[in-house]
């Protein structure tokens, strides 16, 4: 099912001069703006200066630092007359970044999410609830307008209160969920817990699930647990939020709406180009936004495009799902490593549950990984098979990692049970 | 000939212990026989209970992670000897014992047995005509 069928499935060509002349009109619209004012003058950069998509690459990045430094409306491009909306992060460290919308922007918005919702078949026969925060974070407004404009029925459950989501899921005859993985993972539990099968006592089919990098291990446990499709999606509140990239039905990848944005994968490392289907920083630019359009924006997320066409007859490329943020690695005696690789391997583990946590720590002079993962169910009534089991979970992530972890089982329960964003790794290191 | 006992997963953590047979008490249900032993960071607490099934089913709604398994429970005298005279008919008969746990009061023996060879272990039971408990034994225990 196409929203928009001939703007999704338009040749490359086609698309590529779309963006092309979009990019010149987004480059214009900047320059509106105090702070690419002075960074386009400072480059010798004007609209007249782009003539292909490739030019694009002699333009400057633009870092978070960058919206931190001009809040709360060193961005903006239009007069605040025209802004009728401003969205935040959280901004745990200094100032938060903002990101204003005019009446046009949040449009567009909610055009990107509606198309996102029909892509996995959502209708206006639909009853979506919405489990994201509400407010300042985008996951909350961004998908509610989307829904709405789709003409699905839609529950703005907010996050939290889990028995009273669940009623909601049952009284309303919910048949879609936006969630976080980890909630989703909670939703099922609770449900069952309560003596309700979520195969056959809701109407639930499709799950959207985001924000929190996850692995394909973790997508299908959700969709056996619920009974449901789990489709990944992708987006930041620098991009408005929710609605930049969603997965197609084939759930292989995910389509990044390149009528929207510009995608570009980068070596973080030397900001060049990586290879074709090589993972490296996700940068975007904005081509269809007046409020705060943005130049080649650092978005510190990994990932790479996928090669290829996509059997469901879409054109725009498809991103690889997250691979977490280049802020989110780890390195420990020299060795990268993303959380998410963990999960993929403690998640083939049917005797494990879906709760882990990792700290890193200084032992002697050494710095050592430790793994808590929570049990599933006992598996077995001896200590020494509990021990086989540690040690075949040990022997599978020292193969994937290249080092060896400490790995400990832990009760059902005793690690910590976010409600939002799960935060899964804690580093006490003493760096010399 | 079996009994039903319950393996709980025990993290090495002050104070659980004692959550856990908080739980068993408001239950109003007798603790046969339990053990547990010293390992260092999880083990397994292994217990009798007057009514096994009802209380795995609390025990899981507490979010407690239960295993039950099938074990022997051989009664005899508690006098000299009276241990070994049970443990020997299962040597000879080459049944290897994987656990066991035991205690003494005024008059009986109670002998908890895990074997890997049930099948075997009931032929020794039956055999040397031991005295064995049951689960609906277990109530009036």
């Amino acid at each position: 099912m196409y929203w928009q069928k001939d703007l999704e499935t338009m040749s490359r060509e086609e698309l590529e001069g779309f963006q092309l002349e979009r990019l010149k009109k987004s480059i214009e619209q900047a320059s509106h703006s105090p702070f690419y004012k002075k960074l386009f003058k400072e480059h010798g950069i004007s609209a007249d200066s782009i003539h292909s998509l490739k030019d694009l690459q002699r333009l400057p990045f633009t870092t978070k630092n960058d919206l931190r430094n001009n809040y709360p409306y060193g961005m903006s491009a239009v007069p605040l007359s025209k802004v009728v909306r401003i969205h935040s992060s959280s901004g745990t460290t200094g100032n938060p970044t903002v990101v204003l919308h005019t009446q046009k922007d949040l449009d567009e918005w909610a055009n990107q999410v509606a198309r996102c919702l029909t892509m996995v078949g959502l209708t206006s026969e639909d009853v979506f609830q919405n489990t994201s925060g509400y407010g300042m974070f985008t996951g909350g407004l961004g998908f509610q307008y989307g829904a709405e404009k789709l003409g699905a029925l839609t529950v703005p459950a907010a996050s939290g209160n889990t028995k009273r989501q669940i009623k909601f899921i049952t009284d309303f005859g919910t048949t879609a969920i936006h969630a976080i993985p980890s909630y989703a993972v909670r939703l099922a539990e609770v449900m069952l817990e309560m003596g309700i099968d979520p195969k056959t006592d809701t109407r639930l089919k499709v799950l959207a699930i985001g924000a929190e990098p996850h692995s394909e291990e973790q997508r299908k446990r959700i969709e056996n647990l619920l009974g449901v499709k789990a489709y990944n999606c992708f987006g930041m509140s620098e991009m408005n939020g929710p609605g930049v990239a969603f997965e197609c039905p084939e759930q292989n990848g995910l389509h990044i709406w390149e009528d929207y944005v510009i995608p570009e994968i980068i070596n973080p490392e030397t900001l060049q180009p990586v290879a074709e289907g090589e993972v490296g920083e996700l940068v975007l630019t904005t081509i269809n936004r007046e409020a705060m359009p943005l130049i080649r924006y650092r978005t510190r997320d990994l990932t790479r495009f996928l090669p290829g066409n996509c059997p469901c007859g879409r054109t725009h490329r498809r991103i690889d799902r997250m691979k977490g943020r280049s802020d989110d690695m780890i390195i420990l005696k020299g060795v990268n490593i993303f959380p998410i690789q963990i999960e993929k391997i403690l998640m083939q583990f049917k005797e494990l549950g879906s709760n882990y946590f990792i700290t890193l720590d200084t032992v002697g002079n050494s710095d050592v990984m430790f793994i808590e993962v929570e049990l599933a169910s006992l598996p077995t009534d001896n200590y020494r098979d509990l021990q086989a089991l540690n040690a075949e979970i040990t022997r599978q992530l020292k193969d994937e990692l290249l080092l060896t972890p400490k790995v400990k089982l832990v009760e059902k329960g005793s690690l910590p049970q976010s409600e939002g964003k799960a935060v899964r790794v804690k580093d006490l290191r003493k760096f010399q | 000939m079996t009994i039903l006992q319950l393996s709980i997963f025990l993290e090495n953590k002050f104070g659980r212990l004692n959550e856990i047979l908080r739980i068993i008490a408001k239950e109003n249900v007798r603790i046969i026989a339990s053990t547990v032993s010293d390992t260092v960071e999880y083990g397994i607490l292994r217990l009798v209970v007057s009514e096994p099934e009802r209380i795995a089913k609390v025990l899981r709604e507490n979010n407690i992670s239960v295993k039950t398994s099938e074990v022997f429970a051989v009664q005899t005298d508690c006098k000299a000897g009276a241990i070994a005279a049970v443990i020997e008919p299962f040597t000879a008969a080459g049944v290897n014992i994987e656990y066991m746990y035991s205690f003494c009061s005024s008059e009986h023996s109670i002998i908890v047995l895990r074997v890997h060879t049930m099948d075997a272990a009931r032929e020794v039971i039956r055999h040397h005509n031991m005295n064995y408990l049951s689960n609906a034994e277990l109530l009036n225990f």
